[in-house]
């Protein structure tokens, strides 16, 4: 299977990936730059994608690289993680950027202690 | 897709911390090639779908009609140390990709406006979106070779608010590239010590 298998597909084959659902658990907020931990091997009879996306996350990958490597839009991969994180198959670090969410959605200035980690990474590129 | 992953430049065990930050502008402006002269991975592709209802309803049928709107974006990453990493998206400026910048760029540090001086007026919307989800940004102006303008034209023409960085770069160029992002978190750092001055 290459990485572009999915591409081309069209949308109602890629529901069935995920049973027919579009949406994930309100509950299993995955940002784009959380970062997927396996906990476990594939197991056999497992879902091809679920076992793809166990092989991938050895180290610590980002939501947005697991989409990109199994050409799967964002969408859809955000399920099949929500279902391996109710299984216990995979462990998801959250990011931290900010101080207390905002209610409203709106943005909130980055915490400063973030920030200069940031400068300090950037400078030392 | 096994050789696609073998490919990859693992993170450390030890990241657990990612970061965003989106650089948006219009078709060609070097979005994708500021990203690959600062990343440690070749810039990645994907996508995200998402399909909403149409306004339009036939009354007849009562048919609720559906549209779905993809949008496409790279992106690339760095390490910036054993906890943190942070990962820059090249994000399409046009209309509809302002429907899914909640979804998928919740959270975002900030942004950086990439734009040609020959086209402008292509950054005016970006520029728009941006004040409208009162998200921070910089405008980094590349460099194309096209005649020169001053500072004071290119705020003009982009409207550009007096305490918003313009910065000049060349996309191609690594060092040029981190410090258009070091103008962008140095910018947040400076609206963090304003914040805390007025309260």
């Amino acid at each position: 299977m290459s990485p572009a298998s999915h591409r081309d597909e069209s949308p109602d084959r890629l529901y069935t990936l995920t049973g027919g659902r579009t949406r994930s658990a309100p509950d299993a907020p995955f940002d784009l730059v959380t970062l997927v931990v396996a906990e476990s091997d594939p197991a056999p009879g497992m879902q091809s994608e679920h076992a793809a996306i166990l092989r991938l996350c050895r180290r610590p990958t980002a939501v947005v690289e697991v989409a990109a490597e199994l050409a799967l839009p964002v969408g859809i991969v955000r399920i099949l993680l929500a279902d391996l994180l109710g299984t216990g198959r995979i462990s998801a670090r959250h990011p931290r950027t900010s101080g207390p969410a905002d209610p409203s959605g709106s943005y909130s200035l980055p915490d400063p202690d973030i920030l200069e980690q940031v400068l300090v990474g950037l400078r030392n590129l | 897709m096994d050789s696609a992953i073998s490919e990859r430049t693992p993170l450390t065990s030890t990241a657990d911390n990612g970061l965003k930050i989106v650089i948006v502008g219009g078709f060609g402006v070097g979005k994708t090639t500021l990203v690959r002269s600062v990343s440690e991975i070749r810039p990645l592709n994907t996508e995200e779908t998402m399909t909403r209802a149409g306004e339009a309803v036939d009354d007849v049928a009562q048919v609720h009609t559906k549209t779905s709107t993809t949008v496409a974006f790279d992106f690339g990453r760095i390490t910036l140390d054993a906890h943190n990493v942070l990962y820059l998206f090249g994000a399409p400026g046009q209309e509809r990709f302002w429907f899914l910048w909640d979804r998928l760029f919740a959270g975002t540090l900030g942004a950086v406006v990439l734009v040609d001086t020959r086209r402008l007026a292509d950054s005016w919307y970006a520029i728009d979106r941006l004040e409208h989800h009162g998200m921070p940004f910089i405008v980094a102006c590349n460099d194309f070779g096209g005649p020169a303008h001053t500072e004071q034209e290119i705020r003009e023409a982009l409207d550009l608010a007096d305490h918003v960085p313009l910065v000049e770069c060349d996309a191609r160029d690594r060092s040029s590239s981190k410090y258009v992002l070091i103008t962008l978190v140095t910018h947040l750092q400076r609206l963090h010590a304003l914040r805390e001055t007025r309260t």
